[in-house]
């Protein structure tokens, strides 16, 4: 495996010790966490919104702490959900006496940590909300899964939450708005190369010369389905069909657009499959109020990609719109 | 056949000292249905509850599952963190002010960890998870008139085993569906490792290692 890393173990410690260093006017890290949080928090008067998860997933989650979007962003051990004292300490840290909401990806690992973190916080008398993030389209929903996958669209929740909440909002207005950007927003992604977790030594997986994987996830975990690889064009259209099948877009519907690369992808690369989405949302008459092609939510360096689409409304618009000042989302 | 904290803390070494060994192993069987970490969790929960558990001089065999659980809740993460530290954090309570107890007794802390796994991972036997090991192990404590090592260990592995045909239903793994058969749950080994681990420090004396 060749990375640039030191000593495998400590990657986590040392990405967030780089982190804070360059950035040390909006970040700090609380001591003895992996914790990172703004640097005013908490902020008087307004809801804490705290996410996270493992690491590995750059900018994720950390690159969203700021104004208007997070307010602490805490950081597993790679593709490791993080342990319940560390969420804790992450709401400790930014709640200003207005609750703090939390938002989850849906994984089971994520999911029962959060959920110990609340229930420490909560004897300690702070108001903490949760929301689950469930955009993956690629796997059914259904009861014999442990359900839908959090993936890329959790920024889209991150923003959202993070522009309500920086206009006073309440507790409970906070958490329907989340729980709104979820129900309005899916994703699918795919993969051509595997990655490597630094301890592990070797990929998650393996990937033939001519072989990709459809319905990937962003833990290095198997997807969905292989087949051989295909254009650009073809791999867009399998993953917007799919989206737009569950969303049940229509007509004169309006629609915010990510194409997210996990990580080793060319931008070049992205632009292309955004310009068949595109095309075909174009050709649905679906308007697309704006566009974001990047790395918002990656695999360490898994090839490959995901699209999302999040329905908007008014409300949603206004607030995807507001001001945010974070390392990787900027408005 | 009396637990005392000795014994446990001999288990809890050697528990730790099989996980070590075969954190490759267990990564490996993640990385095939799962996302490859949990080897490298266990390792690392289980290396610190023995640090833990070494610096401390224990009369209570409540607060050293307690410490375990608190070693294993804070250094684990993922799925596995929360899974094991409530099943230890559940025996803690059991067994609070107690400094030995009969197997039976312990076998009722054993249930009651059992209850925290089902309660905190919704799984239920079937679903190729941890609770396909325990339940059948637990059962067997609970009914036995008289408990045979020998029988949990390889009632352990059998169920262990028996874990590869079944379709994953939770967690990681029920991403994959279908897919998911033909590979051994890596939670069902570590947990066959607790068993058989528990099953060596019971029949062993009471030396120190």
């Amino acid at each position: 495996m060749k990375k640039l890393i030191n000593d495998p173990n400590q990657v986590v410690k040392e990405m967030i010790e780089g982190m804070i260093l360059a950035h040390p006017e909006k970040l700090r890290n609380i001591e003895g966490t992996s914790v990172i949080v703004r640097k005013d928090a908490p902020v008087n008067g307004k809801v804490g919104i705290v996410s996270g998860g493992g690491s590995g997933h750059e900018p994720s989650h950390a690159g969203y702490v700021g104004k208007g979007m997070l307010d602490a962003a805490v950081c597993g051990e790679v593709f490791t959900s993080p342990t319940p004292d560390q969420v804790y300490e992450a709401i400790k840290a930014v709640d200003s006496g207005k609750g703090v909401l939390l938002v989850i990806k849906n994984y089971t690992g994520d999911v029962m940590n959060f959920e110990m973190a609340a229930e420490m916080a909560e004897a300690e008398g702070i108001k903490v909300a949760k929301v689950v993030v469930n955009d993956d389209v690629a796997v059914e929903n259904s009861t014999y899964t442990t359900g839908r996958r959090g993936i890329a669209g959790t920024v889209f929740v991150h923003k959202i939450a993070g522009a309500k909440a920086a206009q006073g909002a309440s507790l409970e207005e906070v958490e329907a708005v989340a729980n709104k950007t979820i129900q309005n927003v899916r994703s699918m992604g795919m993969a051509l190369t595997p990655c490597t977790v630094p301890a592990a030594g070797k990929p998650g997986f393996e990937l033939g010369e001519n072989e990709m994987e459809i319905g990937m996830g962003i833990h290095g975990e198997p997807g969905i389905e292989k087949t051989e690889l295909k254009p650009a064009d073809e791999v867009a259209e399998i993953l917007t069909t799919k989206i737009l099948e569950d969303l049940q877009l229509q007509k004169g519907d309006k629609v915010a657009v990510m194409v997210n690369g996990l990580g080793a992808t060319p931008v070049m690369e992205l632009y292309i499959i955004n310009r068949k989405v595109s095309q075909m949302l174009s050709e649905r008459g679906i308007q697309v109020h704006e566009t974001f092609v990047g790395n918002y939510m990656t695999s360490l360096e898994m090839a490959g990609c995901s699209v999302t689409l999040l329905k908007l409304d008014d409300e949603l618009t206004e607030l995807l719109d507001s001001e945010s000042d974070t390392l990787a989302f900027k408005k | 056949m009396d637990i005392t904290i000795t014994k446990v803390k001999n288990w809890i070494l050697q528990l730790n000292e099989k996980i070590q060994d075969e954190k490759m192993y267990l990564t490996e069987l993640d990385q095939a249905i799962g996302d490859g970490d949990h080897g490298l969790n266990m390792a690392r929960g289980f290396e610190e509850a023995v640090n833990r558990i070494d610096q401390g001089d224990f009369h209570d065999l409540g607060q050293l599952f307690k410490t375990v659980a608190m070693a294993l809740l804070s250094k684990v993460g993922g799925a596995s963190g929360p899974l094991y530290g409530t099943v230890f954090m559940k025996m803690s309570s059991t067994l609070n002010g107690k400094s030995e107890v009969s197997i039976k007794e312990f076998s009722q802390a054993l249930k009651d960890g059992l209850d925290g796994l089902k309660m905190r991972g919704k799984a239920e036997v079937g679903e190729k998870t941890m609770v396909d090991v325990w339940e059948p192990v637990v059962r067997y404590l609970l009914d036995s008139e008289k408990i045979d090592t020998k029988e949990i260990k390889s009632l352990a592995k059998m169920r262990m085993e028996s874990t590869k045909d079944l379709e994953a239903k939770k967690g990681r793994a029920s991403y994959l569906g279908k897919r998911s058969i033909g590979h051994i749950d890596p939670g069902s080994r570590s947990s066959y490792l607790f068993f058989a681990t528990l099953a060596d420090a019971i029949d062993q004396g009471e030396s120190a290692e």
